[in-house]
């Protein structure tokens, strides 16, 4: 086999690994089953990242999908006792048909789409970014931006710890 | 490889979240399904920075980094609102949440 071949198979494996992930999530019952394979999806497109050469945002893909939000939503579902199946309730809501149909219609569009048109087709040489590099951007010409996603972090975290605080109201029911 | 196959799962992944977004009855599933869209908004951009004509510019790339730090706000401000709106009623269901006020 020829390099070109294996790289496509190895392509298609976490593409189908990556999807796969998804649509389970879109179909398990257990919500617990569904965050693990949320997991599978979020280290897909970590791998997909490598592949494209952007070695910090694969990184940082696992730092935070992988090691924060994954956690963050176990620790949801298992709040809100959600990880005890309930096998009388029916898990999708009361308009699933419609939403599906909504779906399907969007992906072939945006298939169509990007089907018929003109894409760059050859790539250069995979960039070698540094990290050095990222960080002196990150300081110097998005600087703004950086220090705007700084304090949406920081206002994010004090309004999710109030809005989740349990208030005088919530305590005595 | 070249770019419209890392479009194509972009496209898929994207209609994915949306299904799950539209279709759950659990709203954590739902706040899942929106992260699914925004991972899928971020494979185009690394995928056009990467075949892009000028990617030592890395816009892209750091337009893809602010974008995961946004989720990661927004994934914890929603599952906040599920933690609260679950203490007040008892469900997650969406199908009966019909109201927000206390």
């Amino acid at each position: 086999m020829s390099p070109a071949m294996i790289e496509g198979f190895l392509f298609g494996l976490i593409a189908v690994m990556t999807l796969a992930g998804a649509l389970a999530a879109a179909l398990l019952r257990n919500l617990v089953h569904c965050a693990l394979s949320l997991t599978v999806t979020f280290a897909g497109l970590a791998v997909l990242y490598l592949s494209l050469g952007a070695q910090f945002v694969g990184l940082s893909q696992i730092l935070v999908y992988i090691g924060a939000v994954a956690i963050l939503v176990v620790f949801a579902i298992l709040l809100t006792h959600g990880a005890g199946a309930l096998p009388h309730l029916f898990v999708a809501s009361s308009g699933w048909r419609t939403g599906w149909v909504a779906a399907v219609v969007v992906a072939f569009v945006f298939i169509g789409a990007l089907l018929r048109s003109p894409l760059p087709q050859s790539s250069g040489p995979v960039p070698q970014i540094a990290v050095r590099s990222i960080g002196q951007a990150l300081m110097g010409a998005y600087v703004l931006p950086l220090e705007i996603v700084a304090i949406l972090l920081t206002v994010a975290l004090i309004g999710a710890v109030i809005v989740a605080m349990p208030t005088e109201q919530g305590e005595s029911k | 490889m070249t770019l419209t196959p890392y479009l194509i799962v972009a496209a898929l992944l994207f209609a994915l979240g949306l299904g799950i977004a539209l279709t759950r009855r659990n709203a954590i599933l739902v706040l899942i399904g929106i992260e699914l869209m925004l991972n899928a908004a971020n494979l185009n951009l690394i995928a056009f920075w990467r075949f892009g004509a000028h990617p030592e510019f890395m816009t892209g790339m750091l337009f893809a980094l602010f974008s995961i730090a946004v989720a990661a706000a927004e994934a914890s401000v929603g599952l906040g609102l599920v933690i609260a709106w679950y203490r007040h009623s008892k469900t997650t269901d969406l199908d009966q949440m019909t109201r927000m006020k206390g």
